[in-house]
């Protein structure tokens, strides 16, 4: 391969997106079979096949369906053959696509297709996410991920922040946006219902369920050439916070503010935000970190709280955000992603389409 | 569509971990009902502590003791708790931070309801029985209303520490197989071989996934192959496994099935280990009850030509 112009940064869109339609449990199918279907859509909507692809990453965690190697059988999907330039990272999609843009800027390649999926329906992923948290001190008590998000809500109530109707109204907000989305596992009116870990209810919690995405990226001229209106990646950024959830201020997000502020988000107001916040209460901290107001239209795909197919949901937003560009309906949008307890760390991107 | 194939799946893990001097001396004051920070640069105690400043990265060493009272600094009530969580009752999940302290800790609060808890409350620790130096020492916090307990002045540095950790895992799944592999396992109750050929390169895969991985498309059309196939290559495995009632050495090998596009695994047997050959035909042997067969043994036809199954090696 004949190593391609190093694209200028901000020259590498989203030039493809899509997803399954996410349900409480395919119980029918494998993870390749879930993701196949995924991959030919993708390629499909770019004329583009496998062997015509510079890089492949994949995002997806083994812990979710208890699958040791899942994603070396996801790749028979692919076809993977002639030997493909491959990498998987073991978090959410969306740090796949990072990994996949830098890849692009090195000039190395000028599309690349990244992946994800996750089937949570196997397992207890309330439990399974557990697995992730401090070995020493914190795992060993199996705080499940509603437990410590209800901490983390808790803290914004007292500190005046946010209050339990205003929860349900954002709830309500997402999953009525999610009306338009027939992706989205839950659509519409949905019962607050009880408490599942005090204060949160049923409502504030992400429907379980599976799910798989998948994006192509493509950089300078060849986005143009496979795509209408490609969503330009002006900026992108992730950062962690510690581990530990006592050292943190459980009502910010220092990290998903600082990743934005290095992906230039800042600098000029987005109309559009896609959000990866599984429990209500993570969007009050977003918002503040992320400095919206009320005149950006946040989460038009109803977000996590109407899908949040483990591994996928934060590819999905940089996902729906780059389709919104490409219909027209956005001119610059901002797409974040979260992984670890209580937003511990954040991927933002922001995205923009050509001027009209 | 065959009928979704379910089976429990249980991930089990003891997994063993190697402490740091500050991760040590912290799980070994809790044996001892001794709770230790670590103190930053700028002077902050961090409990629990860590091994590593997590704002400057410098490394923390200077441990300070601070007292098992504290105050409740976030809560949520769990009504439900679940398996391997510090009690069996609803309980608390609260961040405590210890009298002494700047950081706050996770644990659970034994109280009698939600309308008793509060940001702010004040709590004190509650010893397990049996401690072994590990975070569960800590049964639990309870309300407490007396004062600041005061710390021992305790040195951090004990007689025998703790240097690591058994911590047990356990995750229960329902594993469902897929489409594919659920109409192959299907087939093998029935003592059939079923795989599914690529559209696109025509490749019978046995077992089969779904996918073709050379072609990135889905298989769909079954084919049943064997029951007779061809020993491709082979080895001769010298080491008993445990657990696993082979007189050794015998004969593992590559054999394709016939009509098959890849070649699976089996053992041979009906002949002895030294005479298994490339090429040798073998056919499955079943016993009662199994759900796939035991090992292939000779046919007795002439051996295969080289050339029928040279790329299926």
């Amino acid at each position: 391969m004949t190593r391609a112009d190093v694209p200028a940064p901000g020259r590498i869109a989203v030039v493809a997106f899509a997803q399954t339609d996410h349900r409480s449990a395919d119980e029918g199918h494998s993870e390749v079979e879930m993701l196949m279907p995924v991959l030919h859509e993708v390629l499909d909507r770019t004329g583009l096949k496998t062997a015509d692809i510079g890089f492949t990453c994949s995002g997806s965690s083994d812990y979710l369906a208890g699958r040791a190697f899942s994603f070396t059988l996801a790749l028979d999907g692919v076809g993977a053959w002639p030997p493909i330039s491959e990498s998987h990272v073991e978090t959410d999609g969306a740090w796949a696509l990072y990994e996949a843009w830098t890849k692009l800027l090195t000039g190395e390649a000028d599309t690349a297709l990244v992946y994800s999926y996750g089937k949570s329906s196997p397992g207890s992923v309330r439990d399974v996410l557990t697995r992730q948290l401090d070995p020493y001190y914190v795992a060993p008590l199996w705080p499940d991920a509603v437990a410590l998000a209800a901490l983390q809500t808790q803290a914004l109530i007292d500190a005046g922040e946010t209050d339990e109707p205003a929860l349900a109204a954002i709830a309500a907000r997402n999953r009525a946006a999610a009306t338009a989305n027939s992706h989205a596992q839950l659509r519409g009116s949905v019962p607050q219902g009880q408490y599942v870990v005090r204060p949160l209810r049923t409502g504030d919690c992400p429907p379980v369920g599976d799910g798989a995405a998948a994006v192509i990226l493509a950089a300078g001229d060849r986005a143009r050439e496979l795509c209408p209106r490609p969503a330009w990646i002006r900026g992108i950024d992730h950062r962690i916070e510690a581990h530990a959830l006592g050292l943190r201020d459980l009502t910010d997000s220092p990290s998903a503010r600082l990743a934005a502020e290095h992906a230039g988000a800042f600098e000029r107001p987005v109309d559009t935000a896609e959000l990866h916040a599984p429990f209500s209460a993570q969007e009050v901290v977003l918002r503040k970190a992320l400095r919206l107001g009320d005149d950006v239209c946040v989460n038009p795909s109803g977000g996590a709280l109407a899908a949040n197919p483990v591994m996928a949901a934060g590819l999905i937003r940089i996902g729906e955000a780059a389709a919104r560009i490409g219909r027209g309906e956005s001119d610059r949008a901002l797409a974040h992603a979260t992984s670890g307890p209580c937003l511990q760390q954040n991927l933002v991107a922001v995205l923009e389409g050509d001027p009209r | 569509m065959p009928d979704v194939l379910k089976a429990p799946l249980v991930l089990e893990f003891p997994f063993t971990r190697s402490l740091g001097p500050v991760q040590s001396a912290f799980l070994t004051g809790l044996r001892e009902r001794v709770v230790l920070g670590v103190r930053t640069d700028d002077g902050r105690t961090l409990v629990p502590p860590v091994e590593y400043d997590p704002v400057t990265a410098a490394e923390l060493r200077d441990l300070v003791e601070v007292a098992p009272t504290g105050t409740v600094t976030t809560w949520a009530w769990n009504h439900r708790p679940r398996p391997g969580q510090p009690l069996g009752t609803p309980f608390a999940w609260v961040l405590v931070r210890l009298d002494g302290a700047d950081t706050a800790l996770l644990h659970a609060l034994d109280a009698p309801g939600p309308d008793t808890v509060r940001t702010g409350l004040r709590v004190r620790i509650r010893w397990a029985e049996e401690r072994t130096g590990a975070i569960t020492d800590i049964a639990c916090f309870e309300p407490y209303d007396g004062p600041a307990a005061e710390p021992t002045g305790h040195s951090g540095t004990f007689a025998d520490p703790v240097t690591g950790i058994v911590t047990p895992a356990r995750l229960d799944y329902t594993y469902t197989p897929g489409r594919a592999q659920s109409a192959h396992l299907q087939a093998l109750a029935e003592r059939r071989t079923v795989g599914e050929r690529c559209p696109s390169c025509r490749k019978v895969y046995v077992p089969p996934r779904g996918a073709c991985p050379t072609c990135g498309v889905a298989t769909a059309e079954q084919v049943e192959v064997g029951p007779r196939g061809t020993v491709t290559t082979f080895c001769i495995v010298n080491i008993k496994a445990r657990n696993l009632d082979i007189e050794v050495p015998y004969v593992y090998a590559h054999i394709a099935l016939d009509g098959a596009g890849l070649a699976l695994h089996g053992r041979i047997g009906g002949i002895p280990y030294d005479q298994v050959r490339m090429g040798l035909r073998v056919e499955p042997v079943w016993t009662e009850g199994a759900r796939h067969p035991d090992h292939y043994r000779p046919t007795g036809e002439p051996d295969a030509d080289y050339d029928t199954y040279k790329e299926l090696l």
